[in-house]
């Protein structure tokens, strides 16, 4: 596997996920394929940003530590990530703002400042500099740079392209990056996957309040409103934005939301009335670092068994966890679908990792995407009744305006009408409908790759994971010859597939970005063994590294 | 179509002499007689919260949401951005909207969104028998304040009179013909419309006596300034003294809509092109 790791590195501010999203535009032009971990404080202005791009032959989903080449805009940078730099590596650094002495000998700095005066540029314009020494250092050549800028950052091209080749003039050569053959390929990251699996599958509103890391799905709807026809709404709390997604659902329009856990704990009340009231719903759950404010811009995997039980009472639900951009796709648009054909709120459970790296995403996936699947709608005979008994639980839909029918959607224990009521005998009822709606989605999952298996099929030692560990586990999986199985569906638990999956096992080791092992309870929960797991929870992803470190300690 | 025919089969459980009975006959009167006028039944959706109010919705054969606590605004807003053609109307209480969902009530009134929002204002929380809530007077008495309460109480008409809303009323649940005008009015209104009904509870805050005696109609009033409708709002603040309580349209004036922004956006259908070329201009 040829691969080539770029770290850039500065203060918040300096534009760092612009400049590593440059940079993995360059390498992508050469038919790499993309992992960009972005890492940054909960700050605007000063602290220390960096972005890890890492190029390959491969479909990649993770980073490793070590770095082929260092972009330093600041000393800071240097210092924190010298561990991360091989004998060979290149740093490409801002001679106006490092001073020190480079720990490698091909480094290269940059006037940055100096030329950004000469040539009249604005401050952000230092990253077209350096990324234009960058392409020089590395033998990407002019063209392709001028290419990528004149396409992705047309603003001010003239004046920017001048900044670019004072870089390139002012830097050497160090080595040519091989181009490969493979085709090109966007660069997106996980939350605009999630948004584009949304609006496939017919999403028609999008209600959220910002939250880190799913904000930036907010950001995208309303970018895409005009184009896809999106009513987009940001409210004054979680609160609002769930009931607002009841509203727009009752009156028969697929919405979504999305928050991170603080929201989405304002949001379990309407959870349960959702569950309660039957209403679709697809909620995005992009989990950071907790418990409470945490560490906003970090990931963890520590709200698995809150989503799967969150809320007053017992209702169906389904969570689905994507571990990349490709399963964010594929997966948002068949969630949104599950929760109109079942009338249930629907999670797609993403976490920082998944939710805001870049990944490279093949084209032709996106015909693949489940295209919106119409809800069981009342065939207008008779008296509609929202609520309505049938033999897989599923009642037919109808929206107001309708001649002569009334709609009733109940908080409160209720009947077929949908008028309230306490009577033991329609309680449990109601109740038992619901239930068979579980019983058919679960039926209904079987027939989904719930259940995704990596590297050596027959391994006799398996790695476990679910979300974005799916990228570190599989590569991992596929260097040491062991299996890794994904659970890409966690609720309705997919224990047929798993069992499948997990035949001729040994030795099952859980991955996990948490401190308790929610997966492996789970499984546990299910009757499947967890022999060991690795648990990492300092808020940051496992890299290639740090899995194989684990698992040579245990001597695998 | 006669007021009657708005009737369900529930069994009615407010407490006899409820004042949410002239509400819920009031608005069979108003939404039987817009349906006769052109503004058929089937688009009127009720959405209701939690308490006495909210049984409202069973009581009704029309579309309805039977909603949460507190958090009718913004089902309500959710079904109107839908389909702005919808006529939506909430009925909700002093503790729903003022206590658990104010924030939803006052963003409501800040976006003059199409809606309107009938307060059941009977100052006590009734279903979990008579607790104080925010139009409770100072000194109240309740289950939760046995040496009374020490909150001044929200005036919510002179609080909706500043957040934006474009509708301000007051009723009382003894008048029902004014009632009726209220809520058409209400209705009719063009932008977010409150009325707030002084109902009464008579299990646990009674104050029929004392509304017969100091309850009147306000006339001549110019409904488009602000300053009047001010100072008739605080002609009464909510508290314990005996002063007159002035019924009536206080307020009503035309202002830009949340939902407008909302009208006429239609989803594209066909998406697999315009997603293609997306992920396109991202390589």
């Amino acid at each position: 596997m040829e691969e080539f790791s770029i770290l850039v590195g500065g203060i918040a501010g300096d534009g760092i996920n612009e400049a590593g999203l440059t940079t993995a535009r360059l390498m992508s032009r050469l038919g790499y394929r993309i992992f960009m971990y972005y890492d940054y404080p909960s700050l605007i202005r000063g602290g220390h940003n960096f972005s890890i791009v890492r190029a390959s032959s491969q479909r990649i989903g993770a980073s490793r530590d070590e770095v082929d080449l260092l972009i330093a805009l600041n000393q800071d940078t240097i210092e924190k990530h010298a561990a991360r730099l091989k004998k060979a590596s290149i740093i490409i650094y801002d001679a106006d703002k490092v001073k020190e002495k480079m720990p490698s000998e091909r480094s290269c700095g940059i006037p940055v400042t100096e030329i950004l005066k000469e040539e009249g540029g604005m401050a952000v314009m230092k990253n077209s500099c350096i990324l234009g020494s960058f392409c020089r250092t590395t033998g990407i050549g002019w063209q392709v740079l001028e290419e990528v800028l004149r396409k992705h950052i047309p603003k001010e091209i003239d004046l920017n392209l001048r900044v670019a080749r004072r870089g390139y003039d002012a830097a050497s050569e160090f080595c040519q990056i091989d181009r490969l053959k493979s085709s090109l390929e966007p660069i997106i990251a996980g939350n605009q996957a999630i948004s584009l699996g949304l609006i496939r599958a017919g999403l028609e509103a999008y209600v959220a309040y910002p939250m880190t890391p799913s904000s930036s799905i907010l950001d995208s709807m309303a970018q895409w409103a005009e184009e896809f026809g999106l009513k987009v709404v940001h409210p004054e709390s979680e609160i609002a934005v769930i009931l607002m997604a009841e509203g727009f659902a009752y009156a028969g329009v697929r919405a979504a939301v999305g928050t991170s856990g603080g929201g989405f704990c304002l949001m379990t009340e309407a959870l349960s009335l959702a569950g309660m009231a039957e209403v679709p719903l697809a909620i995005v759950m992009a989990q950071r670092t907790g418990p409470s404010t945490g560490l906003p811009t970090y990931t963890a995997q520590g709200d698995l068994h809150f989503v799967i039980s969150a809320g007053q009472g017992e209702f169906p639900r389904l969570v689905v966890a994507p571990g990349d951009a490709e399963d964010a796709y594929l997966w948002s648009a068949a969630a949104l679908n599950l929760a109109w054909r079942y009338q249930i709120p629907a999670f797609i459970l993403s976490d920082k990792i998944v939710s805001e790296s870049l990944y490279s995403f093949p084209t032709d996936l996106a015909e693949k995407a489940e295209h919106p699947a119409p809800p069981l709608l009342w065939d207008g005979e008779g008296i509609y009744h929202r609520y309505q008994l049938s033999d897989r639980g599923i009642s037919p839909l109808a929206y107001p305006p309708q001649k002569g029918q009334v709609i009733k959607a109940d908080s409160y224990g209720h009947d077929a009408a949908g008028i309230t009521t306490e009577d033991p005998q329609i309680t449990r009822e109601m109740s038992d409908k619901r239930m068979l709606k579980a019983h058919s989605l679960a039926r209904e999952l079987e027939g989904y790759e719930t259940v995704k298996l990596f590297g050596q099929d027959k391994g006799r030692t398996c790695l476990l994971c679910w979300g974005s560990n799916k990228g570190v586990c599989r590569e991992v999986a596929e260097r040491r010859g062991l299996r890794a199985a994904q659970l890409l569906v966690l609720w309705p638990f997919p224990l047929q597939r798993l069992k499948a999956a997990l035949e001729g096992v040994e030795r099952l080791i859980a991955v996990e970005c948490n401190c308790t092992g929610q997966m492996a309870t789970l499984c546990r929960q299910h009757g499947i063994d967890v022999d060991d797991q690795i648990l990492k929870y300092d808020g940051r992803p496992f890299s290639l590294n740090d899995l194989a470190f684990e698992l040579e300690r245990r001597g695998i | 179509m006669k007021p009657q025919e708005l009737s369900t089969a529930a069994r009615n459980t407010w407490c006899p002499g409820c004042g949410n009975f002239s509400i819920l006959n009031a608005i069979k009167s108003v939404l039987a007689s817009m349906d006769e006028d052109g503004y058929p039944i089937e688009k009127t959706v009720l959405v209701s919260g939690i308490g006495c109010h909210a049984k409202i919705v069973d009581y009704l054969n029309v579309n309805s949401f039977y909603s949460i606590h507190g958090r009718t605004i913004p089902v309500a807003t959710g079904i109107k951005l839908a389909n702005p053609d919808l006529n939506v109307i909430c009925f909700s209480g002093d503790g729903d909207s003022l206590a658990e969902g104010l924030d939803h009530l006052i963003f409501a009134a800040k976006r003059n969104i199409d809606l309107t929002l009938i307060l059941h204002d009977n100052r006590v929380y009734g279903l979990t028998t008579g607790q104080y809530t925010p139009t409770s007077p100072p000194g109240f008495k309740g289950k939760s304040t046995p040496k009374g309460s020490i909150e001044q109480p929200i005036n919510p008409l002179e609080l909706m009179l500043s957040a934006g809303a474009t509708f301000i009323a007051r009723g009382y649940s003894h008048g029902i013909d004014q009632l009726q005008s209220l809520f058409k009015e209400a209705i009719m209104h063009k932008g977010f419309s409150f009325v707030d009904v002084l109902q009464v509870c008579v299990s646990y805050f009674n104050m029929y006596e004392s509304y017969n005696k100091r309850t009147y109609t306000v006339e001549g009033n110019d409904i488009k300034s602000i300053e009047q409708a001010r100072e008739i709002m605080r002609r009464w603040s909510y508290d314990d003294a005996e002063s007159p309580i002035p019924l009536g349209k206080f307020y009503q004036v035309d202002a830009p809509r949340f939902d407008q922004a909302y009208c006429g956006i239609e989803p594209l259908l066909e998406r697999g092109d315009e997603i293609r070329s997306k992920l396109e201009s991202l390589i």
